[in-house]
């Protein structure tokens, strides 16, 4: 994985298999206490203690129910490169909770990327599924939730292209407007 | 800036088109491989791109959907093409780049793009 987003999209991939219907992506970057972190949290069937001591390793995947595999380990790897770490909390029939911590200034910390992508992606293919995010640069907050959306959208669904062109455009602004890019209009 | 108002003209703007794609059962459904393997090999821009592309041409009986991992790692980026009374089409190794073409050519005009499928791959 080159990017930060591109393991955000696969981590949330796992939410989507065990069966999520709310799934909350959060992201926080503060530069004065140089950390960059992200959560993934969501209400699928979730893993006993055992599967969640397990998962770290990169030769574990469950295959059958294609609960995880590479995903969590590769993540490990990128965030324990910048002295973070990755935390896993689950419980069976409750859902999964996963946040990996970076330090924002390391040479060896992966760029973000594009999150208006991941979102989009998830977004788009995952209609059923209710999507909260959050984004917070040095105090500015960036947030939306799906579930906002479908009511105005009533009957057009999330996946239909020309919302998701919009929905890109959407958080790519919104992202943008937080790290300052943008003029507050 | 955009705001969430937005939408409620886009819902008046994509009603037709529902209305259109609820009625047709001839609809072709692009498949892109979202596992691990796929994401790490470019899957994303992959996918973004289709998006991107058949909303640009208007094309309303597309629907763009994602799997798992067909357990042909190697060649990811992969994209399956499913229309109606065809056999399926399997495409390897994809990048945005081929994108625009396989809308035009195949999904469009329904040629499939030869050189970029699975049997051009020397399987």
């Amino acid at each position: 994985m080159q990017e930060i987003s591109l393991n955000i999209l696969d981590i949330v991939q796992n939410s989507v298999r065990a069966g999520a219907d709310t799934i909350r992506v959060e992201l926080f970057e503060d530069i004065p206490s140089d950390v960059l972190s992200f959560s993934v949290e969501d209400n699928g069937c979730g893993m006993d203690e055992e599967m969640v001591q397990r998962v770290m390793d990169p030769f574990v995947t469950t295959r059958t129910t294609r609960k995880v595999g590479m995903g969590i380990s590769l993540l490990r790897s990128a965030a324990q490169a910048t002295g973070g770490d990755v935390e896993l909390r689950s419980k069976v029939g409750e859902g999964t909770f996963i946040k990996a911590t970076f330090s924002h200034g390391h040479i060896d910390r992966q760029p973000l990327g594009n999150m208006a992508d991941t979102m989009t992606s998830l977004i788009s293919m995952n209609g059923h599924i209710d999507f909260y995010y959050k984004h917070t640069y040095n105090g500015e907050v960036f947030e939306f939730n799906t579930k906002e959306m479908k009511e105005i959208l009533g009957e057009v669904p999330l996946s239909d292209p020309t919302v998701a062109a919009w929905l890109r455009e959407f958080i790519g602004e919104g992202i943008a407007n937080i790290y300052g890019g943008v003029e507050e209009s | 800036m955009k705001s969430l108002a937005e939408l409620q003209a886009l819902k008046q703007k994509a009603i037709e088109n529902v209305n259109l794609r609820k009625d047709r059962e001839d609809g072709v459904r692009v498949v892109v491989g979202m596992a691990t393997c796929g994401i790490a090999a470019g899957a994303r821009p992959v996918m973004t791109s289709f998006l991107e592309e058949i909303s640009k041409r208007n094309l309303n009986n597309v629907a763009v959907e994602q799997t798992g991992c067909i357990g042909l790692c190697r060649l990811e980026p992969i994209v399956e093409v499913y229309t109606p009374g065809q056999e399926k089409v399997t495409y390897v190794k994809m990048t945005p780049d081929k994108v625009a073409r396989v809308v035009s050519d195949h999904i469009v005009n329904g040629q499939p793009v030869a050189e970029y499928t699975i049997g051009a791959a020397g399987m």
